[in-house]
């Protein structure tokens, strides 16, 4: 397929699964208000963890005043916006035991790039609608925030966020194809949820847990960008985390390409 | 022109057996066991360009097996096969524009939007010219019949208008070969014929090449001439339809109208199985061989009004014929349950 042809392809899965997607409109912007709920149960946690609920205190945790602390977590909302992929990997793995898969065999089209612009859809109809419950969130908490980024810090965490999508992608995607040797994956895939709200930074911030959690990718799905935004990397730090955010993001293109290949192979043999 | 050529063609299927009670579960989690399960063996068949063929058996008997193998979803454990030149399994795109394959079981269209849509969908797929889609289109939802059902969400059609949509978005690139997986199943009776009638002017329209299987026998004598028989995984009978009565059917059945006393049940029973003795109507069936016997020695006896000799319905002999192995030989493998 050429690629002034694939390119037409993909635009098209993007505009079929964006009108796709607008038929749940009302339940997106309900379910993204809702979602802002526990930042409160935050507010007042770290509000007594601090024993202190001043915005301007000065006493700090593991580097964080208080503020900052809930300007992380409002962040992490957003990072996650990007990163989170709700339904790929099961998709991928009930694709693959139920069958559907086949559509991608004996149709011209590659698997991984439909879901990928069929995510990107998803994705962009998600922050069309949730812009508004963000916003007012954003404006609501914006005592919290330390202040505005530099433009470059800015351009950073424009990156950094747009990376943490892709590699959110990669890794459940991954985790899908598991499917190709074991039928079952929801428990793994519970496992995962669990791990990945621990080690990329949603639960607590990564400093304060062991030093070596911060040589995984899952820090690039929400850490990084929390932390970028409130300012604490500067600019060399910055340029040198998102050169391995990179690398992250092309090996673990390469180990779905491969994966895939394999797992069509055994599908091939065992499946059916 | 040879559209397919399938030859030895075997697939094997490795099934995890689960074993009963709870230690032996405890064990599987170590060292599992496995059955190897025939789905098909040894299968060879040529079909002709323009060819449409019905592959007939019941479940479980290799016929998705097959199909699957054609499309190229599953590999062979041994054997070649090529369709339309391309070895399917090696799955190259060039193939992948000239087949289609449709499962009467599974949905490829987009459940929340209105068939159109998943139509320019494939447009987009198969690179298909704006003006040749529309022409098919249009051709294809006039002879189906659902151009007021294009714009409508799929999930709110029917089955059956499910199924012509389905049929739609599986031709729009105008495949050479079709391989259809019971494409009428579940179907009520006006749809069913409906896709029938499509189907049949479908292809001899457009000369294509067409495979389908499918356990209603409507289906098949609606459509095709020529047959393959098939129970697990080995194919019983290749030939004309028509032919399959004569070879797995001993019998026919006689009908006679009599005028006045029939006689009973006990001296019927000499010449065959009484399948109705309401007077003044009889219904025997008969062995082949004895037919004119029977027939002089009844003219002889009773007085008759009318009298038919008829071949016993394909979907009865059919059923009977597989009754008859199933029993006989190793289990089906109905372990080798489709999940494509």
């Amino acid at each position: 397929m050429s690629w002034a042809n694939r390119l037409r392809v993909y635009k098209l899965i993007l505009q079929t699964s964006m009108a796709e997607r607008f038929a749940y409109r009302s339940d997106f912007a309900l379910g993204t208000l809702f979602r802002f709920l526990p930042i409160i149960t935050q507010v007042f946690l770290w509000g007594a963890i601090f024993g202190t609920m001043d915005t301007t205190s000065d006493k700090e945790i593991a580097g964080y005043k208080y503020g900052e602390m809930v300007a992380y977590y409002l962040m992490a909302m957003l990072a996650r916006a990007f990163s989170s992929m709700p339904g790929l990997s099961s998709g991928i793995a009930r694709d693959i035991r139920e069958g559907t898969l086949k559509k991608y065999l004996i149709q011209p089209i590659d698997m991984l790039g439909y879901l990928f612009w069929y995510r990107v859809a998803h994705k962009i109809v998600y922050y069309v609608v949730a812009t508004v419950p963000f916003v007012i969130v954003f404006y609501l908490c914006r005592d919290y925030f330390p202040g505005w980024p530099d433009a470059w810090t800015l351009a950073g965490l424009v990156v950094a966020l747009n990376m943490a999508f892709l590699l959110g992608f990669l890794i459940e995607s991954l985790l899908g194809l598991i499917a190709f040797w074991f039928l079952e994956v929801s428990s793994l895939l519970f496992i995962y949820m669990m791990l990945n709200y621990f080690l990329s930074g949603h639960m607590i911030p990564l400093d304060l847990l062991p030093g070596w959690v911060e040589w995984l990718p899952f820090k690039y799905l929400a850490y990084f960008p929390c932390k970028l935004a409130l300012g604490k990397y500067d600019h060399a730090q910055m340029a040198r985390e998102l050169l391995i955010e990179a690398a992250w993001v092309v090996a673990l293109l390469w180990l779905n390409r491969w994966v895939f290949a394999r797992g069509l192979r055994r599908y091939g043999a065992y499946g059916g | 022109m040879t559209a397919i050529e399938v030859r030895n063609l075997s697939k094997q299927y490795r099934v995890y057996q689960k074993q009963e009670g709870m230690w032996a579960s405890v064990r599987g989690l170590f060292r599992r066991e496995y059955k190897t399960v025939d789905a098909v063996r040894d299968v060879s068949f040529t079909i002709e360009t323009g060819e449409m063929v019905a592959f007939l058996g019941p479940n479980g008997a290799g016929k998705t097996t097959t199909l699957k193998l054609l499309s190229g979803l599953i590999f062979p454990t041994s054997g070649t096969a090529t369709a339309l030149g391309y070895v399917p399994w090696e799955r190259s795109y060039e193939y992948r524009r000239r087949f289609a394959l449709v499962m009467g079981q599974k949905n490829q269209l987009w459940w929340d939007l209105p068939a159109q849509e998943s139509f320019r969908l494939h447009q987009e797929i198969y690179g298909i010219e704006d003006q040749q889609f529309r022409r098919r289109l249009d051709e294809l939802v006039s002879l189906l019949e659902v151009s007021q059902l294009v714009g409508r969400p799929v999930r709110e059609l029917s089955l059956g208008e499910r199924m012509r949509m389905e049929l739609i978005a599986s031709l729009l690139h105008s495949p050479d070969l079709l391989l259809l997986d019971e494409p009428t199943i579940g179907l009520d009776v006006v749809s069913q014929r409906k896709v029938q009638e499509f189907l049949k002017f479908y292809q001899s329209e457009h000369k294509i090449t067409v495979l389908l299987t499918s356990h209603y026998m409507k289906d098949v004598e609606a459509l095709c001439t020529r047959a393959v028989v098939i129970n697990q995984g080995v194919i019983k009978h290749d030939g004309p339809l028509a032919e399959i009565v004569e070879r797995f059917s001993k019998d026919k059945v006689i009908q006679l109208q009599i005028a006045g006393e029939c006689p009973s049940n006990a001296e019927l029973e000499r010449y065959g199985i009484v399948l109705e003795n309401k007077a003044p109507r009889i219904k025997l069936k008969v062995e082949r061989t004895r037919i004119p016997a029977t027939l002089s020695a009844l003219l002889e006896r009773c007085q008759i009004e009318d009298i038919s000799v008829q071949d016993r319905p394909l979907e009865e002999v059919i059923a009977e014929f597989f009754t008859d192995t199933t029993t006989a030989d190793a289990p089906p493998s109905e372990l080798a349950k489709d999940t494509i």
